[in-house]
């Protein structure tokens, strides 16, 4: 516990001392917010209220898709998974450390765009702060596993970004933070259940903002967990310490059973 | 010799088709160092990185300290230390951070009188990136010795080392000797290897080509000894004849140089020569083969062969 609470403690510092975690973590969500909040609000007034579930989200989704896949891949190619393998540090804290630390990060960034949202831009507050905080939790998991999944997948860090950009750019045009739910046509509505975001904001929107789901919110809530949980133990199950390692317990291509629960979610009322 | 630490027995290593390793069989017993010599591409960090349980073995058996590297993962981090040929750590990470770091998760105190040693006391609040190289290389010894191991693996260590960093990680490679650890090194490092291990065994293509001391080993060769002369007035090119046990001669320099294969007669001979040619010795020096000499006749032999 000792080691864990070591690594832990070493990760939060470097997320603080990397210009470039520290950019991904707080700069880019903090600034795309600002400029949502004084330009999309005046541009589409209906926006301000959803512009903190959307700000939150985008905040887990940029942070977790840029930054922990790109983390894990430049780990393997420079050998630091190896130094940690011989050193007994096990996968599983390896992928977990960052993950929980980045998540610590965005729920500061989280905080910051809630309390000040009101009195910048006069957005509502979330009706029930306490499903607030279990949507919030609940993308984080579901985002933190996809991203950790990519990152162990992934060959090269061109494969990453590619990776990466393939759950970005779509859940960004329809997973409902730009956009709502019901002005996407009926075949992109289905799409976009495949996406994070789009189960983030249903549930944001039926359990804390006060305003109407498109389908079951509480469902949404469990397809964020257990697509998270199934991600992050497919990522440790395919965890590899050594780019020129073959030793691998399983084809990559086995990534793609992280879909099915998101595929389930198109039975979702 | 009774106690073998690391055993290695008909080990086999493949990528693809490619053999890396070929059958091959060794131990290093308890408080040895034992150098592994070779070519690149020879198969010394196949066979390094197999017994750090980094890789898995085709065929064959390794053990190191009673633990099977594929099999029991966790046992052997607790007996082993590593330096990695090419390893690394995170970019922003202290040198005090690393120590902290490796030593919670080995369950020991940082041993940060080895940071001191290894001359990175100033350099404990620095960042990894920022280091240069031999510091990064000496961070990287401090951190595979820092929990006492029973067995050291060390890949290339001095690559990239100072003079004095270089005496440094001898001497304490010696401590770890005296303090009963096994040390497995693989290096490019011909002097080092013979001043340092106890044995050595000569990987060519995969295959374990020579073993033994390092005496035994450069006993085995031709047994040519080499004599530099040099005079005050050349009278050596003037003969023509040849001294008694010289196998071949050349020239360097100012020196002539000769080649025998029994030394007290060819040096009797030289001396005699010089004298009765009315001239004067400036410098005669006499050097067995080195253990590079006796590497490069052998691999010259298998590649030949």
């Amino acid at each position: 516990m000792t080691a864990f609470l070591n690594h832990f403690a070493f990760e939060f510092r470097t997320g603080i001392r990397n210009r470039q975690l520290l950019f991904l973590n707080y700069m880019f969500p903090l600034l795309f917010y600002l400029m949502m909040g004084f330009i999309m609000v005046d541009i589409n007034p209906q926006f301000l209220q959803a512009l903190i579930p959307a700000m939150a989200v985008f905040a887990v989704m940029a942070a977790m898709l840029m930054g922990i896949p790109a983390y894990v891949v430049t780990a393997r190619e420079e050998g630091i998974f190896r130094s940690y393998h011989i050193n007994g540090v096990p996968a599983s804290s390896i992928l977990a450390v960052p993950s929980l630390t980045t998540s610590i990060h965005l729920l500061m960034v989280a905080l910051l765009i809630t309390v000040s949202a009101g009195p910048l831009f006069d957005a509502p507050a979330p009706e029930s702060w306490g499903y607030f905080i279990l949507v919030f939790f609940a993308m984080v998991v579901a985002m933190v596993g996809i991203s950790v999944l990519i990152g162990v997948i992934s060959p090269s860090t061109n494969f990453q970004v590619m990776f990466s950009q393939i759950i970005f750019i779509p859940s960004m045009l329809v997973g409902g933070v730009m956009l709502p739910y019901e002005f996407l046509p009926e075949a992109a509505q289905s799409l976009s259940r495949i996406f994070p975001p789009t189960h983030a904001m249903n549930a944001f929107n039926g359990l804390a903002m006060g305003t109407n789901a498109n389908f079951s919110p509480w469902g949404s809530v469990i397809i964020m967990f257990v697509g998270g949980i199934l991600a992050f133990g497919l990522a440790i199950y395919l965890f590899n310490w050594d780019r020129s390692n073959e030793a691998r317990r399983g084809h990559p291509a086995l990534a793609l059973l992280a879909l099915l629960p998101w595929l389930a979610s198109l039975l979702l009322t | 010799m009774t106690n073998p630490v690391i055993q290695v027995r008909h080990f086999r290593k493949l990528y693809d088709d490619f053999v890396a390793v070929d059958d091959i069989s060794f131990e290093v017993q308890q408080g040895e160092i034992y150098g592994l010599l070779g070519p690149n591409g020879a198969g010394k960090t196949s066979t390094l990185e197999s017994l750090e349980g980094l890789r898995t073995p085709d065929a064959g058996e390794l053990q190191v300290a009673g633990v099977d590297p594929s099999r029991d993962p966790r046992g052997l981090r607790n007996v082993m230390g590593v330096q990695l040929q090419t390893s690394g750590l995170p970019a922003n990470i202290t040198v005090d951070e690393a120590m902290k770091f490796f030593c919670a998760y080995h369950g020991v105190d940082p041993n940060n009188a080895l940071i001191e040693r290894l001359g990175l006391g100033e350099k404990r609040q620095t960042q990894y990136a920022e280091l240069s190289t031999g510091q990064q290389r000496r961070l990287a010894l401090a951190l595979a010795l820092a929990h006492e191991p029973q067995v050291l693996f060390l890949d290339e260590p001095t690559a990239g080392l100072d003079v004095g960093t270089r005496v440094e990680l001898h001497s304490l490679m010696r401590e770890q000797k005296q303090r009963g650890a096994t040390v497995l090194l693989a290096t490019h490092d011909m002097a080092e290897a013979e001043e340092m291990a106890d044995r050595i065994g000569i990987l060519l293509r995969g295959k374990l080509i020579s073993t033994g001391t390092p005496l035994e080993i450069t006993a085995t060769g031709a047994g040519l000894t080499k004599v530099s002369v040099r005079t005050e007035r050349d009278c050596l090119s003037t003969d023509g004849s040849g001294f008694p046990a010289v196998e071949s001669r050349g020239t360097k320099d100012e020196y002539y140089i000769f080649f025998s294969t029994d030394i007290g007669p060819t040096v009797a001979a030289i001396i005699q020569f010089v004298e009765a040619q009315g001239d004067r010795l400036i410098d005669l020096r006499v050097e067995r083969p080195s253990l590079e000499d006796r590497f490069l006749e052998i691999t010259t032999e298998e590649v030949v062969g």
